[in-house]
């Protein structure tokens, strides 16, 4: 599902992240942990193909990413991979509903309200699908972000720091319904914190050192 | 969810700055608009009152006065041209009708032209009520100014002197209705007409009545009805002369030869029209560059939003992106939000240019009988429209050329 070798990023001549290789298979769970500033976001963006790494191969499905061009890439990181962000992200302009159907639209699917209703239904907060994000819980908020990041099927589904400014019991939260939507969706689930909470849920891990310099 | 919704769902995040750059694009494309429809339909009217005529001859002076005063019926009249003279250029072989009117009085404002029934038959004029005049100090009455002086057949009337109220009445000729024409929507209308004779019998009467006073003689009594320039005394005289040329290749030597060889000038009514339309345009224009100015004023409010929008909405482009929005797609997202920001004041704006052209129709007509129609189209509306939506677009296309470079990467990262 998803296969890594030699990937490495520099911004300014500062090397922000380097992996020699790494393999994860469709329905795992992995966790990509280290302190800040190791470069988890960086390589997360290199998997959802919205960074093009410096050098090194990445690919997605038994897709090369680099192969892509521009607007290949585009689509293919819209059927491919769903990603919930930090800081969620949801469009304000739109409902909860409206989020959804803009992310099958923006893929080249025919919005379906239905299919909506029910991904926010199975997410628990179909009565919220009228309302505006800054109108929803962080929890609530959060699950509309995890429902518009599955809504297309994806392979694979991104989570950066799902965590972070949570209490124990919400993170515990955050990561169960993380990990019940991607097993239901059998897709791979990689999830990019720092937060040490959450070391022991997960079984298969790749830790990131602060790369030295260039 | 589409592109469209979406832009919609952006412009009514920001309702009070939408409304007023709608509204700003809307009054400039309203005045512009109105300009447009008043312009078109002025000089529509003014080529429908012209029809058919192809040059006017009277006595020397403006041009210009003496196409408003014997065309238009608007201004004063030149003066007199003898009937010698004019029946000397009817016989010319270049002219094919010459229909002479006998301006100079009036009634209530309402202006009494003498003339042959040839002239109304210019307008396609019919007779509504009653008959066309046809004997001495008979009238056949315009349907406005027959409704609004009362003059319905069988009305008598005192003309007076002068085209403006208050003139010496001629009060011992009065006038007698015989009919009414239907209405024309040209200037006959507003008009009364009768034979060239009345006229003349109307004021051989205050001249005979003036050198009484002053222990005169009367003069002999006006000539027979009939046609004027045919059998006319060459001695009399009409202040001027509607002529149909039998070919127009003759316009455009026939009124030199007029002016430098005869105490009469000539004028053609399609030039002096266009003149006269290039005096009032110079208004216009001035007018017009005002409402441009507001036009790119909405452009650069639009752009200054956009730009503001899209600061705030750097997470939404890029999250766009990160759904698999390509670059095109938020580029045309942005463009598509300037062009629906224009296409909306454009259409307030031609709401309002024509609902103000309706409203002052009302009112022009009732003040000054001149029609002003909102319902029409003038041309350059289209392009008005094109051009609105163009400056929309200009004013969104640098913020989509931002959404379109952006580094989709780094924003996400910072965020």
């Amino acid at each position: 599902m998803l296969e890594i070798r030699g990937v490495r990023h520099e911004y300014d001549g500062r090397m922000a992240v380097a992996v020699e290789e790494w393999t994860a298979g469709a329905g795992e769970e992995w966790l990509i942990s280290g302190p800040s500033g190791c470069g988890k976001t960086t390589l997360l963006h290199i998997l959802a193909g919205l960074l093009r790494p410096s050098a090194g191969e990445a690919r997605v499905a038994g897709q090369l990413l680099s192969a892509l061009g521009g607007g290949a890439l585009d689509r293919f990181r819209a059927r491919h991979v769903g990603i919930v962000f930090q800081r969620l992200h949801l469009i304000g302009a739109l409902t909860v509903r409206q989020n959804l159907l803009l992310a099958q639209s923006l893929a080249g699917f025919a919005p379906s309200p239905s299919r909506a209703a029910e991904m926010l239904d199975s997410l628990g907060i179909a009565d919220r699908q009228d309302a505006r994000p800054h109108a929803l819980s962080y929890g609530q908020a959060q699950r509309a972000a995890l429902a518009r990041a599955l809504i297309n099927r994806p392979g694979l589904l991104l989570a950066d720091e799902p965590t972070s400014n949570l209490d124990d019991a919400s993170a515990e939260r955050a990561i169960a319904l993380l990990r019940g939507a991607a097993r239901e969706h059998r897709a791979l689930l990689v999830v990019a914190s720092h937060d040490s909470r959450l070391a022991a849920a997960f079984s298969r891990r790749l830790a990131l050192a602060p790369p030295a310099a260039a | 969810m589409n592109a469209f919704a979406l832009s919609l769902a952006y412009l009514r995040r920001r309702p009070l700055n939408t409304a007023l750059n709608v509204a700003m694009l809307a009054i400039g494309v309203g005045t512009i608009a109105l300009l447009l429809l008043f312009a078109a339909q002025l000089r529509g009217a003014l080529e429908r009152d012209a029809a058919g005529i192809d040059m006017v001859v009277g006595a020397k002076g403006s041009p210009l006065q003496l196409i408003l005063s014997s065309v238009f019926h608007v201004d004063i009249p030149t003066g007199n041209v003898r009937i010698g003279d004019a029946r000397a250029l009817a016989e010319n072989p270049a002219v094919g009708a010459a229909l002479p009117l006998a301006l100079g009085d009036s009634f209530r404002g309402w202006r009494i032209v003498g003339a042959e029934h040839a002239y109304p038959a210019l307008f396609g004029a019919e007779v509504a009520r009653g008959a066309l005049w046809s004997a001495p100090l008979e009238a056949t009455v315009g349907a406005l100014a027959a409704a609004e002086a009362g003059l319905e057949p069988g009305a008598r009337f005192v003309g007076s002197h002068g085209i403006a109220i208050g003139g010496a009445a001629h009060a011992e000729t009065p006038y007698r209705v015989v009919g009414v024409f239907a209405e024309t929507g040209t200037v006959l209308d507003r008009l009364i007409l009768t034979s060239v004779q009345s006229v003349w019998k109307v004021h051989e009467h205050a001249a005979a009545a003036g050198a009484e006073r002053e222990g005169g003689r009367a003069e002999a009594a006006p000539g027979p009805e009939g046609p004027v320039l045919l059998s006319g005394d060459p001695e009399r005289e009409v202040t001027a002369l509607l002529i149909q040329l039998r070919n127009p290749i003759a316009a455009a030597t026939l009124p030199r030869q007029v002016n430098m060889t005869t105490p009469m000038q000539a004028a053609l009514p399609g030039f002096e029209i266009a003149r006269l339309m290039r005096n009032i345009g110079l208004g216009i224009d001035g007018f017009r560059a005002f409402a441009w100015v507001l036009v790119a004023g909405a452009g650069l409010g639009t752009f200054a939003a956009l730009s503001n929008a899209l600061a705030q909405r750097r997470y939404d482009i890029a999250v766009m992106r990160a759904l698999g929005a390509g670059r095109g797609a938020v580029l045309g997202q942005i463009l598509l939000e300037g062009v629906l920001l224009a296409a909306a004041g454009a259409a307030l704006g031609f709401a309002l240019g024509h609902g103000a052209a309706e409203a002052a129709g009302g009112w022009l007509w009732r003040e000054y009988q001149v029609r002003l129609d909102g319902f029409a189209w003038a041309p350059g509306e289209f392009g008005l429209l094109a051009a609105a939506v163009a400056v929309g677009a200009a004013a969104a296309l640098i913020p989509a050329i931002q959404a379109w470079r952006m580094d989709v990467s780094a924003v996400l990262a910072r965020g």
